[in-house]
C-alpha cells in the first residue's frame, strides 16, 4: 500500500527575512514528506527550529527557497481560502474565547464554509457535533471555555481543527502544559483521528517517551544537519538518535530508549518474570548499573516475582530480596 | 470557578432584544418629556402628533430642541459602544475604547487649533466663509480623520496589535501636547469656549444637521454589523484567524475605519465622550454571558444607546432648571462598571 504525501518539501529552506533583503536562514535543503494516516512528532531541543518550520508549513511566514507541495499541489497555487480548506492548525497562541461557549468555538471551524454573516446550516451543525464527539468533548458543548481544564481546551482546539475538515492538521507543541494523563489521551485522540479519518497530523514535541510510544513518523531536526526522518524503532536502532543527543551531552540509551547525562556502564544480569525484571532493569537504570543477560563474574538478580529477588553476588554468595526497594539498599552499600 | 453571574443567562439570551428595545423606547420617550423646563406630557404628545398647543415656546422646546437631542444620544451612544467592542475585540485587550487610539485626541485638535488658535473660523485658514459650529465640526472631523490615516499606516507598518495600541496612546499624547501648547498662549475666553466644548453634550446638532449626522452614524453601525464574522474569528487571536481564511490586513483596516468613522463623527458633533465606549461592551458582555459578537454587536448597540439616552436624563438635575455637563455624568455610569470588572476579573469568563 503506498500512502498518499500530503505535504511533501524539496529542497525547502525556512527562516526569516530581514531588512535590506538579508536573511536568516534557520534550515536549508529539507526534503519531508507528510504522509496521510499517521502521527508525525517533530522533536527537536530548543532553537532547533521546529517552530519555523511549522510556521512555513502553516503558511503564516513564506519560504526562502525551495518549495512546499500541498496535497500534489504547489502552495504557491492556494489562494488565502484553499489554503485554510486544506491545513488545519492548532496553536499555542494565547486565544480570548473564553467567553464563548466550547460549541461556538468549534463552529468557528466552519468559518471558511459558511457565508458572509456565519450562520451555520443543518450540514455544518451536523459536522460540528461529529468533531466534538470524535475529539471526546461532546459532553462540554454547551461550557464556556473558560471552564475547561488545559486537556480539554486542547480537545476542544483540535475539534476545531476536525470541523475545519482538512486533510491535514499541523499542531505546536499541543502537549505542553498538560499533566500526563491529558497528556496521553491527547495522543492517543490524534492518533485515534489520523487512523479513523485518514487525516495527516504533524505536532512538535519535547515528549521523546510519548513520540517514541505514540508517533507512526518521527522528525530529528537539529541546526545544521538534515532532517533525520522514520519510524522511531528504526531511528533508534540505526543510531540516529544517539547522534542527535550527544552533541549537547546528553545520552540517548537505545536499550532503554530513555535519556540521561550518562549512560549505565557497570552491568548486573536480569533474568525471570518479564514484569518484575523489566521494573527492577529501571531501579538499577537509576542507581548506576546496567541490566544485562545472566553471566558468570558479575552480580545477577533472578526475578521470580515481585516479592521474591534472590541476588547472587560474584563472589557465590546468595541473597533473598521481599522488595525493590531492598535490593536498592543492598547495591547502595556495594558501591 | 464564579458562573453565577452567567448561570441561565444563555438560554434567556433572545429575550435582551425586546427589553432593550423597550428601554430604549421608555428612555427615548423620557427624554422628549422630562427636561430643564416642565411640559406636561399630554402637551408633548400633542406637539408630537402635530396638532399644535397653547405655548409656542414648548412646541420649539420638544420639537427643535429634545427631539434632535433624544436622537443624538440615541445614535451617539450606539456609535461609542460598537466602536468600543470593535478596538476591545482587534486590541484583544479591555480597557481599549475609542479615546485610547489617539483618535478622539485628534478631533481634540482639530477643535482646539480652531478654537484657540483661528478664533473659531476656518476663514483664516482658506477662503471657505465657514465659522462656527460648522468649522468645529470640520475641525474635529479632520483631526480624528488624520490621527486615523496615521495608525492605519502604522498599521502596515507594525504586525502586533499590543505595540499598535500603543503608538495610539502615544499619538494621543502628541496630540494633547499640542493642545496644551494651544491653550497656553490662548486667551481666557477662548479657553472658556474650548472647555465647554470638552465636556461633551448631545444638543450641538441642530435638527438641520441631524441627517449628516444620522446619516455618517449610520453607515458606521451598518459596516460594523457585516464585521461580526471576522469578529469572532479575531477572539482565537489573529494567526488562528487568518487560518480561518479571514484576511487580516483587511478586516484590520476596516475596524479601524468603522471605529474612525463613528468615533470622528459622534466626537465632531457632540464633543469627546468619556466612558461610554469603554463600559458598555463589558456591559452587554455581562449581561449576555457571552462573548459570540452574533449577539454582542446588536445588544452593545442597543445598549449603548439606552446608556446615553439616561445620561441624557441624568443630565437634568431633579427640581431645579440646571443642567450637568455630559462628561460629569458619563463617569458616574463607566467608571463604577470599569472597577467591578476588574476586581472580579477572575470570574469573569471572558478575560481568559
Amino acid at each position: 500500500m503506498t500512502k498518499v504525501a500530503a505535504i511533501e518539501t524539496k529542497g525547502l529552506g525556512i527562516g526569516y527575512l530581514l531588512k535590506g533583503g538579508r536573511r536568516k536562514v534557520v534550515h536549508d535543503d529539507l526534503n519531508l514528506r507528510l504522509v496521510s494516516g499517521e502521527v508525525t512528532c517533530l522533536l527537536g531541543l530548543n532553537g532547533a527550529g521546529k517552530s519555523t518550520l511549522l510556521r512555513t508549513l502553516c503558511g503564516f511566514q513564506p519560504p526562502l527557497g525551495g518549495e512546499i507541495r500541498l496535497m500534489g499541489k504547489p502552495l504557491s497555487g492556494y489562494s488565502q481560502a484553499d489554503f485554510s480548506l486544506t491545513v488545519g492548525v492548532v496553536l499555542t497562541e494565547k486565544t480570548n474565547a473564553g467567553g464563548i461557549t466550547v460549541y461556538e468555538l468549534v463552529s468557528l471551524g466552519r468559518h471558511p464554509y459558511t457565508g458572509f454573516f456565519g450562520q451555520l446550516k443543518k450540514q455544518d451543525r451536523a459536522i460540528i457535533e461529529q468533531s466534538l464527539d470524535a475529539a471526546g468533548i461532546a459532553h462540554k458543548a454547551g461550557h464556556y471555555v473558560s471552564e475547561l481544564s488545559d486537556g480539554e481546551r486542547q480537545k476542544a482546539m483540535i475539534a476545531k481543527a476536525l470541523a475545519q475538515q482538512c486533510p491535514i492538521i499541523l499542531l505546536d507543541e499541543p502537549t505542553a502544559f498538560l499533566d500526563v494523563t491529558s497528556r496521553i489521551e491527547t495522543m492517543v485522540l490524534l492518533h485515534r483521528l489520523a487512523v479513523e479519518q485518514g487525516k495527516a497530523i504533524l505536532l512538535s514535541t519535547h515528549d521523546l517517551d510519548l513520540a517514541i510510544q505514540m508517533g507512526d513518523c518521527l522528525w530529528l531536526q537539529e541546526k545544521g544537519r538534515p532532517m533525520a526522518c522514520g519510524t522511531p524503532e528504526d531511528l533508534i536502532m540505526s543510531g540516529a538518535f544517539e547522534s542527535f543527543f550527544s552533541k549537547e551531552g546528553i545520552v540517548f540509551d537505545p536499550a532503554t530508549g530513555k535519556l540521561n547525562t550518562e549512560a549505565p556502564v557497570s552491568p548486573v544480569g536480569v533474568e525471570g518474570d518479564f514484569l518484575t525484571s523489566y521494573w527492577v532493569g529501571n531501579a538499577l537504570i537509576r542507581n548506576g548499573y546496567r541490566p544485562s543477560p545472566v553471566k558468570e563474574g558479575q552480580l545477577n538478580i533472578t526475578c521470580k516475582g515481585p516479592h521474591e529477588l534472590i541476588v547472587a553476588f560474584p563472589e557465590g554468595v546468595r541473597k533473598e530480596l521481599r522488595t525493590v526497594a531492598e535490593l536498592v539498599s543492598l547495591i547502595g552499600m556495594g558501591k | 470557578m464564579n458562573c453565577i453571574i452567567f448561570a441561565g443567562m444563555k438560554r434567556q439570551a433572545f429575550i435582551f432584544y425586546p427589553f432593550l428595545c423597550v428601554l430604549l423606547l421608555l428612555l427615548f420617550a423620557g427624554g422628549l418629556v422630562y427636561g430643564a423646563v416642565s411640559i406636561p406630557v399630554e402637551s408633548v404628545v400633542n406637539i408630537l402628533l402635530g396638532e399644535g398647543t397653547e405655548r409656542l415656546a414648548w412646541q420649539n422646546i420638544v420639537l427643535q430642541s429634545r427631539l434632535p437631542q433624544a436622537v443624538t444620544a440615541l445614535l451617539a451612544g450606539a456609535s461609542l459602544a460598537v466602536s468600543g467592542l470593535l478596538l476591545q475585540t482587534l486590541f484583544r485587550n479591555p480597557l481599549a475604547g475609542p479615546s485610547i487610539l489617539g483618535i478622539s485626541d485628534g478631533a481634540n485638535l482639530g477643535v482646539a487649533a480652531v478654537m484657540l488658535y483661528f478664533g473659531g473660523s476656518l476663514s483664516l485658514v482658506a477662503d471657505l466663509p465657514v465659522s462656527g459650529y460648522l468649522a468645529v465640526i470640520l475641525a474635529a472631523f479632520g483631526g480624528a480623520a488624520s490621527i486615523l490615516g496615521l495608525i492605519i499606516y502604522f498599521s502596515a507598518k507594525v504586525k502586533s496589535n499590543v505595540m499598535l495600541l500603543i503608538i495610539g496612546i502615544m499619538v494621543g499624547y502628541l496630540a494633547s501636547s499640542l493642545i496644551s501648547v494651544l491653550n497656553y498662549y490662548a486667551s481666557t475666553d477662548k479657553i472658556h469656549a474650548f472647555v465647554m466644548w470638552g465636556l461633551g453634550n448631545f444638543s450641538g446638532v441642530s435638527l438641520q444637521q441631524l441627517p449628516y449626522f444620522a446619516g455618517f452614524t449610520c453607515v458606521g453601525l451598518l459596516l460594523a454589523l457585516l464585521l461580526i464574522k471576522p469578529l469572532n474569528a479575531l477572539l482565537l487571536g489573529e494567526m488562528y484567524a487568518a487560518n480561518l481564511g479571514i484576511k487580516i490586513r483587511r478586516t484590520r483596516i476596516l475596524i479601524l475605519l468603522c471605529t474612525g468613522l463613528l468615533t470622528a463623527t459622534t466626537t465632531a458633533f457632540c464633543g469627546p465622550i468619556s466612558f461610554i465606549g469603554l463600559a458598555v461592551p463589558h456591559i452587554a458582555r455581562l449581561m449576555l454571558g457571552s462573548s459570540n459578537h452574533k449577539m454582542l454587536v446588536p445588544v452593545t448597540l442597543l445598549t449603548g444607546a439606552c446608556m446615553a439616552l439616561l445620561c441624557n436624563l441624568l443630565m437634568v438635575l431633579p427640581g431645579t432648571h440646571n443642567i450637568l455637563p455630559l462628561n460629569a455624568v458619563t463617569p458616574m455610569l463607566g467608571a463604577p462598571v470599569i472597577i467591578y470588572v476588574i476586581v472580579n476579573r477572575k470570574n469573569i469568563q471572558y478575560f481568559d
